[in-house]
């Protein structure tokens, strides 16, 4: 960290000035520069070029993004000896740069809908690559406009005459030498978005465009000289690398949620408004119960993400050691979760980062707060690697085979392990209603009981009303289609109690009393908060009667003002340095007024006392009315 | 052409969009105007918007500045007047892309706070531009919370002056549109020192700029905040002021004076000052989140009928995301939400004639009413349609991040009207103490005003449905949200009294309490809408088929509310589980049948391709033609980039690492 933020190469102007060329810019000439020092300091473990970079970038996207996260690794991962040969060396001495590009116009989520199509031509032993349509334009792979003159295209792969789904080519696409696009090869910027203004998202129209056999990726599946294609061994593999993403997405919503709370809970320290007690001075914001009841939630929910996070990271680490030992059968489940935990963690935290922003009022707005960037930069992943419905629809499908295991008398393992008391409680109908009193609010491990007596009752009631759907005859698909919005409710209410559990689950390991203690406080806060948020759910459910969720509601209060002490502290212990922050009103020294101006001074608009547009169109308005 | 999944969404729709437009727009004679309008202003190529997603900062001001000035060309060409039938629909085609703004509200606050001379003196030469005018109230350190205000004017006797100053950082003024850049003079808000003692936050004529060559006065330290947002077209400013001397008259005096002898002599009613908060955030209503909001649900909607992704049966085409249940839950509750609060408006701006009616016979009675009515729906109104519009843009996958798209600037812009015009939690607590009290008086007994008369009415009972049909009965579904609304603030208005009875000091109980007050507030503004928008289907004639669509939107709209609420009308019992089964089955059948006519809904919305400015949202549906055409016009796309020479080429031929 120090050795990034001492050193004057990377220091640059306020991004917040700089036009989106510029920030291209800035970004590539910080990469140029990173590469350069990784060298020079040895840095090759990928854990440590991870921080650098994400230091060297401040968190934010960089056009070689892809290059080091995709094209890389997947050259590592799908290319044969021969080919890594080839290019691994040339692409890590960057003379090769790379985009992964997937996604085109017309399809994101659904893989199957692509239809680049990639023809082998036995004669010249090479495939032609077609868009064939303007949907099948590729469409936003990072780096891919400006940047990059190789791109790994996922293509529909035809040989004699069948076709035998998508399949990764290398495709180069511009000279080396001049960068100039090579013939047959359209590519270009897609225009600004919101945000990742430093990003080149591109496009890429491939007209019979042509490139050897040897480029198809063939470590799994094959295509022989003569056109003969040769399966891979199991597909399974390929989830290995969606898990992993997606664990990264959880913790980047814990980290970018982590940021905004320390904005907010900051800058509600150092801002004096309005009068609680007649007389007295102004006070912080952060004593209004309002205040906190946005603000002090959202920083238990970026804590609880934290440790969700840390545990996908680790089973995902435990389990692919079990597949390189050819033990797939954790992995469904992994896979599962992972996805509803992605779109649960990353809805979450996208509406959380803007209610932080709207706490700090006006100012929130202003792009000094360092909030509308932190937003912008994460709010494109409640859709990437896997739109966040979609994700709710896949977590909901392993949990109605989970379900329909249990009912066929098969016991289920895991995360789901719940749903076999379900036949349990259908011989026991008093069970549910003994349930009622024995939730005990200020017990975090009976509150986990309960969110999992919600989580079965929504996964059940899913379950049946899909079956019903059935029985009416319809499709499979128009059943699953009218059932979507129970499903969703039920992934939602399995992720939540996954996550009330994991975080109950680490208080214990906590050895320090006061930290235990103040955690403790926080877990509490997300589990109670959520009931009060979804209090139809339990009391539908008869897991908590009105009583119980009016001391819900009560205590939830009680909590915010119990955590408003350490508040202030618990921001600290994320430990973001200012330049990290970006952020003038998140200042760790709380100086925010004088800064903002110090901030304003810099601005664009301000650059010559009188604005041009003042002689151009002002006066000669003034002069001709 | 357009595309056929756009062509037959619109076979099929169940009613006349052109006599639905007309309606909305209060009937076809308007409609007829607001085209003759937006027609006239997007055939000048001044106001064209092509390029707005590609300029800089500098570059969109510039245009904004340019725009203003030329309308004030084009409607004088028109024969168009700043208060006649054309102008809100001039606001609506230049779609706020536009300077001076600021400038109209400078003349309004000295309409209304000046005196006679002080208008005779003011309003010709800003009417002429002859000065350019701003209006700063909030500062670095003090917005919604008026009294807070740092800034000073002290009255000196010797030279019947007041001397303005920034006594520190925090009472800089900060925010005011117009004053980076533009205005030669502004409205300034400061506390009124006669004698050594404070009167309080008055407002005082100042100029900031030469009128001959725009440099800044003396004592005078201004300019541009920086970059936000959105809203990069207008110069939001900060003022500093040192010293600066303005004469005696330039305080407007309508309401208070310092005489020259230094006698402060009040006169009328402070109140009328609340009549200019609530005028400002009932019209905010329509134009900065209603509209936007329906911009939003026609380009998300239309896209998602031209989308096709993944199959629902096997062997058929893809299907229209449009189909999918998960798709409509997310979008069709918006487009209910949008009719709904287009017809509160309707009811408010009724209040609000109504109101001012009466205030001119010198009766101040509906303003109580009237403030907290405008507060709460300013609000929630703005809150509901900010979360509309990102779900629509979410709604839109990869695309909707795409600037071309649309979303992120309408997202972007109207999530600072939740901030303006009053911070929405502090709006939702005023509304609050407004229902606190009327519950008060209701339960003694005494009158209050018609929006609260249901207060009085607490009757312990239980929703009558027994089927889900019965919940599609606005009686049924418009009773639970009453219910629901008086339980949430008896309840609250209990606890308070509790808590100051048991020896809380009455701020204290407050603070506790707020919570639950602005929960209970935000319940209120929710039935009236709901039970506004059930009287408003009742009244429509049921010819053409409007009626019928309505009906459906109103169901809705209401059961939508319920199902993501089901804890606040289960709480006490009032809604059962088996009946919030049939809530659920209701709302999800409804789904299916709004589904069918959503196209036809939105279009009769009536906007322009040009005022959507999308490339998802135009009424050909020609999507993916139109974003690689809008794309290849980047200029990321025309200009060679300096990264490649400078830094990428190297990079490539391997000299950095050599190094």
């Amino acid at each position: 960290e120090a050795l990034v933020l001492n050193d004057p190469d990377f220091q640059h102007e306020d991004l917040n000035f700089l036009s989106r060329s510029q920030r291209y810019e800035q970004a590539i000439r910080k990469s140029s520069l990173m590469v350069m020092k990784l060298r020079e300091y040895g840095i090759a473990d990928p854990e440590e070029i991870y921080w650098f970079k994400s230091f060297v970038h401040r968190g934010r996207p960089e056009p070689l993004d892809l290059h080091l996260g995709m094209f890389l690794p997947t050259l590592l991962t799908q290319a044969t000896p021969e080919q890594q040969d080839r290019f691994f060396m040339p692409a890590w001495n960057l003379e090769i740069i790379g985009t992964y590009a997937q996604t085109e116009m017309g399809h994101g989520t659904h893989l199957r809908g692509l239809e680049t199509t990639a023809t082998y031509d036995p004669a010249t032993q090479e495939f032609i690559l077609n868009s064939p349509t303007v949907t099948s334009i590729k469409w936003w792979p990072g780096g891919l406009g400006k940047t990059s003159n190789h791109a790994i295209v996922l293509a529909q792969l035809y040989t004699q005459g069948q076709c035998k789904g998508l399949h990764a080519f290398i495709v180069p696409i511009r000279q080396l030498g001049t960068h100039e696009p090579l013939p047959g090869i359209t590519v270009g910027d897609i225009g600004p978005k919101f945000g990742y203004d430093e990003m080149d998202n591109g496009y890429l129209k491939m007209d019979n465009f042509r490139i050897p056999r040897e480029n198809m990726l063939m470590k799994y599946a094959q295509v022989e000289p003569d056109g003969t294609y040769v399966k891979p061994l199991s597909d399974k593999l390929t989830y290995g690398t969606m898990v992993f993403i997606r664990s990264l997405i959880v913790g980047d919503s814990a980290r970018s949620l982590s940021r905004a709370c320390t904005i907010a809970i900051r800058y509600s320290a150092v801002r004096h408004q309005s009068e609680l007690k007649p007389g007295e001075p102004e006070p912080q914001i952060l004593d209004y119960q309002t205040q906190q009841y946005k603000l002090f939630p959202l920083l238990a929910a970026a804590y609880a993400f934290h440790f969700v996070g840390a545990y996908i990271k680790d089973t995902y680490r435990r389990i692919s050691g079990d597949i390189n030992e050819g033990d797939l059968s954790e992995l469904p489940e992994l896979h599962a979760l992972t996805a509803g935990l992605k779109a649960f963690t990353s809805w979450t935290a996208n509406a959380g980062i803007e209610e932080c922003r709207m706490a700090c009022g006006g100012h929130g707005y202003s792009r000094c707060s360092g909030i509308p960037d932190i937003y912008v930069t994460f709010t494109p992943s409640c859709t990437y690697e896997g739109e966040n419905t979609v994700m709710m629809l896949q977590t909901a499908r392993f949990l109605v085979k989970s379900y329909t295991q249990v009912s066929s008398g098969q016991r289920v393992t895991g995360m789901v392990s719940y749903l076999n008391d379900l036949s349990r409680q259908r011989i026991q109908p008093q069970h549910v209603a003994a349930r009622t009193v024995t939730v005990r609010i200020n017990d975090p491990v009976s509150l986990v009981e309960a969110y999992k007596a919600r989580a079965a009752r929504l996964v059940e009631a899913a379950a049946k009303n899909l079956q019903a759907e059935l029985n009416h005859r319809r499709s499979k698909e128009d059943a699953w289609n009218r059932t979507s919005v129970d499903l969703v409710r039920a992934s939602e209410a399995h992720c939540h109690y996954v996550i009330v559990k994991l975080f109950t689950a680490k208080l214990s390991e906590i050895s320090n009393a006061a930290v235990r203690a103040v955690l403790t406080e926080l877990c509490l806060l997300y589990a109670l908060y959520g009931i009060s948020k979804n209090t139809g759910d339990f009391l539908q459910a008869g897991i908590l009667s009105d009583a119980q969720i009016t001391q819900v509601n009560q205590r939830v209060k009680e909590l915010l003002a119990i955590i408003r002490r350490n508040a202030v502290a618990l921001v600290d212990s994320f430990d973001f340095h200012d330049v990290h922050l970006g952020s003038v009103l998140g200042r760790y020294d709380g100086n925010v007024y004088e800064n903002m101006f110090e901030w304003a001074k810099k601005s664009p608009l301000n650059k010559t006392e009188v604005h041009e547009s003042f002689h151009k169109h002002l006066k000669p308005m003034q002069a001709k009315l | 052409g357009v595309n056929p999944d756009l062509a037959n969404e619109r076979q099929t729709a169940s009613f006349s969009v052109e006599k639905l437009t007309a309606w909305l727009d209060g009937g076809a004679e308007q409609t007829r105007l607001r085209r003759a309008v937006v027609e006239a202003i997007e055939r000048d190529p001044v106001f064209s918007r092509e390029n707005q997603y590609f300029q800089s900062q500098n570059e969109r001001y510039e245009a904004a500045v340019r725009k203003a000035v030329h309308l004030q060309k084009k409607m004088h060409e028109m024969g168009w007047s700043q208060d006649g039938p054309e102008s809100k629909y001039i606001y609506r085609a230049v779609a706020g892309d536009i300077a001076f703004l600021l400038h109209r509200i400078f003349m309004r606050s000295i309409s209304v706070l000046g005196s006679d001379e002080q208008i005779a003196k003011w309003i010709p030469p800003a009417s002429q531009y002859q000065l350019i005018g701003s209006y700063a109230q909030t500062e670095l350190g003090h917005g919604t919370y008026l009294q807070g205000l740092e800034t000073t004017a002290v009255f000196d006797v010797t030279t019947q002056e007041f001397i303005l100053n920034t006594p520190k950082i925090s009472a800089m003024k900060w925010w005011p549109g117009d004053m980076g850049r533009s205005a030669t003079h502004t409205v300034v808000f400061a506390q009124l020192y006669v004698h050594g003692k404070c009167y309080g936050i008055h407002p005082f004529i100042v100029q900031i700029r030469s009128l001959q060559d725009h440099s800044l006065c003396p004592g005078i330290i201004a300019g541009d905040i920086g970059p936000k947002m959105n809203f990069e077209h207008i110069d939001n400013g900060y003022l500093m002021l040192q010293n600066v001397r303005v004469p005696r008259e330039n305080m407007l005096n309508k309401f208070c004076e310092v005489q020259p002898d230094g006698t402060y002599v009040r006169r009328g009613s402070q109140k009328i000052n609340y009549f200019t908060m609530t005028s400002v955030r009932i019209s905010l209503i329509s134009g900065e989140a209603v509209t936007p909001l329906m911009k939003a649900c026609t380009i998300a909607i239309r896209y998602s009928a031209v989308r096709r992704q993944s199959k629902l049966k096997p062997g058929e085409q893809e299907a229209k995301i449009l189909d999918y249940q998960t798709q409509q839950e997310k979008l069709l509750p918006q487009l209910a939400a949008a009719y709904a609060f287009h017809f509160i408006d309707d009811y408010l701006q009724e209040m609000f004639d109504r109101g001012y009616r009466e205030i001119q016979r010198k009766n101040f009675d509906t303003l109580p009413e009237l403030h907290a009515l405008s507060s709460g729906f300013k609000a929630t109104v703005t809150q509901y349609c900010t979360s509309g519009v990102e779900i629509c843009l979410r709604a839109c996958g990869g695309h909707g991040y795409s600037l071309l798209s649309g979303l992120p600037s309408l997202y972007t812009k109207i999530i600072a009207s939740c901030i303006y015009e009053g911070e929405n939690t502090i709006l939702l607590l005023q509304t609050a103490r407004f229902l606190v009290k009327s519950f008060m008086a209701a339960s003694t007994g005494q009158s209050v005003p018609p929006s609260v008369t249901y207060l009085a009415a607490v009757k312990p009972r239980k929703c009558p449905a027994k089927n889900k049909l019965d919940f599609l009965s606005p009686d049924i579904y418009t009773e639970a949200y009453q219910h629901m609304a008086v339980r949430l603030i008896s309840s609250t208005a209990a606890k308070l009294q509790d808590l100051i009875q048991s020896g809380v000091k009455k701020h204290d109980a407050w603070n506790r309490c707020t919570v639950q007050l602005a929960q209970a507030a935000k319940a209120h503004c929710h039935y009236i809408t709901v039970k506004n928008f059930a009287e408003t289907v009742e009244k429509l004639e049921s010819k053409a088929g409007i009626q019928k669509i309505m009906k459906h939107l109103c169901d809705l709209f209401a059961l939508h509310g319920i199902f993501s609420n089901a804890g606040v009308f289960m709480h006490d019992g009032y809604i059962s589980g088996a009946q919030m089964d049939m809530v659920t089955a209701s709302y999800l059948d409804l789904l299916a049948i709004v589904r069918k006519d959503a196209v036809p809904l939105v279009d009769a919305f009536d906007f322009t391709d040009k005022s959507l400015n999308s490339a998802l949202g135009c009424y050909d549906g020609q999507v993916y033609q139109r974003l690689y055409e809008w794309a290849r016009k980047s200029p990321t796309n025309k200009q060679i980039s300096p990264a490649y020479e400078k830094y990428l080429k190297p990079l490539l031929h391997n000299t950095l690492s050599k190094l």
